[in-house]
């Protein structure tokens, strides 16, 4: 199925891009990282929680949005 | 009374609703980008006791987006700065300032005296105390946090809310993720995202409308786009903060404290020789030290630049306030150097101090 991924924070930076669609054949979140590290290495090391239907949810999670959103913590103040 | 009249008219407000605030009792942790526009709106509605620590001294790069200073605050206490202004915009409600750092010793103790707590600091280091600090003593965080041009805002541990912890379980490590010196902000965003934070604190004290809690809105101000993410609960992460609540003052700021690191003071390290001074600073940060051989390794590219490092002189590492230094010394160690030392003053006082020692040295 196609899965919109929306970056936030410096993950945009990282991937040059504030959202991409891709296609994606797996059902875990945690199975769609590995193809975006694979894509983008540099989200590898970095921290950052995934939301699906506008909630923060594990990485374990089933897959059942069409679009998930990647948010770094950030210090700044 | 004439000054809050215009909240007095609002019948969400009213009398009573003045009443609330003047009765209540708000700590804001760092009086910087965010601090500054909370302090400044929570002191104008009038909120009966305000808190102020910060043990930072303001720069002249700070004036760009900290709204309570002017030039004659620079290389003053932030805290006490912040103080001098908002005693002029109300001289009605008590502040007290606290120019020290926040601690795991002096943190419970505080926030008992307060009835919410405000996070606008700038690492997470503090953010994590403040949100542990916040579940032990059973206070309601507004907190915020900046990047560039985005925003975070949400309200932790409010009626039994999710915390800090749900949202972002583990404390990033090292400089995996950059600060506002290291990669700039625009000046406006701490002064949205701030007064965001302000209302909310101003909400759970009137006890009106929907308090931003078990949600994290993102906030961009390029585009305006705003999201709303909802945080679940995890007992999990918060019955290991209660858990470890009876070795909470025993704790260090800096987790790399156990790798072990030699502190020293300017004057001390001055006095040895052979020493290879490594300011870890961003190239763009002030002021630099002219009187010293400096190597700049900032600590962003810190990692590739390992080579720069001498390996015949004992390393003397600053920053600006000691937080870098200690993540620089842990990247060093981690590569088995280990004859290092953080020093304690930052660039501001170093430069002070050297200028002092010069003087002192031509009245001789």
């Amino acid at each position: 199925m196609l899965v919109t991924i929306k970056y936030f924070g410096m993950l945009a930076e990282l991937t040059n891009c504030n959202e991409e669609t891709i296609v994606f054949s797996g059902s875990y979140i945690s199975e769609l990282l590995e193809v975006l590290f694979q894509k983008h290495n540099s989200l590898k090391d970095k921290p950052f929680q995934v939301a699906q239907n506008n909630e923060l949810v594990p990485l374990g999670t089933k897959l059942i949005s069409q679009e998930i959103v990647l948010l770094p913590p950030f210090s700044g103040g | 009374m004439d000054r809050y009249q215009r909240h007095i008219v609002l019948s969400e407000i009213g009398q009573k609703g003045q009443d609330k605030l003047s009765h209540s009792k708000v700590l804001v942790v760092g009086a910087g980008g965010l601090g500054c526009p909370v302090l400044q709106y929570l002191a104008a509605a009038g909120v009966g006791t305000i808190g102020i620590i910060d043990f930072d001294s303001v720069e002249k790069s700070n004036l760009q987006r900290q709204i309570l200073f002017g030039t004659s605050s620079i290389e003053k206490n932030k805290a006490i700065e912040a103080k001098r202004r908002l005693v002029d915009l109300n001289d009605t409600i008590t502040i007290i300032a606290y120019p020290e750092r926040l601690t795991y010793q002096n943190a419970i103790q505080l926030f008992n005296q307060y009835d919410i707590i405000v996070d606008g600091t700038d690492n997470f280091e503090t953010r994590y105390l403040i949100n542990d600090a916040c579940v032990i003593t059973n206070r309601p965080l507004v907190f915020a946090a900046i990047y560039k041009f985005q925003g975070q805002v949400a309200v932790f541990n409010y009626n039994n809310g999710p915390t800090y912890r749900c949202a972002f379980p583990n404390k990033p490590i090292g400089n995996t993720v950059p600060n506002c010196s290291e990669v700039g902000v625009l000046g406006v965003l701490p002064g949205i995202i701030g007064t965001m934070q302000a209302n909310e604190v101003l909400k759970i004290i009137l006890e009106i409308g929907t308090v931003l809690s078990g949600k994290l809105l993102c906030y961009d101000a390029l585009t305006y786009q705003t999201t709303v993410l909802n945080i679940k609960k995890s007992e999990h992460d918060i019955q290991k903060v209660l858990l470890a609540k009876e070795n909470f003052n025993q704790q260090e700021l800096n987790e790399y404290c156990r790798v072990e690191i030699r502190e020293v003071s300017i004057k001390d390290i001055l006095k040895k020789g052979n020493i290879q001074f490594i300011d870890v600073r961003e190239t763009n940060e002030h002021p630099k030290i002219k009187e010293l051989m400096v190597t700049e390794i900032p600590l962003s590219i810190f990692e590739q630049h390992i080579d720069k490092i001498s390996t015949n002189k004992e390393k003397a590492l600053f920053c600006h306030s000691g937080i870098r230094t200690k993540t620089a010394i842990s990247i060093l160690n981690k590569h088995h150097i280990h004859d290092c030392y953080s020093i304690k003053e930052g660039a501001t006082e170093i430069v002070s101090y050297i200028k002092e020692l010069q003087k002192e040295e031509s009245n001789e």
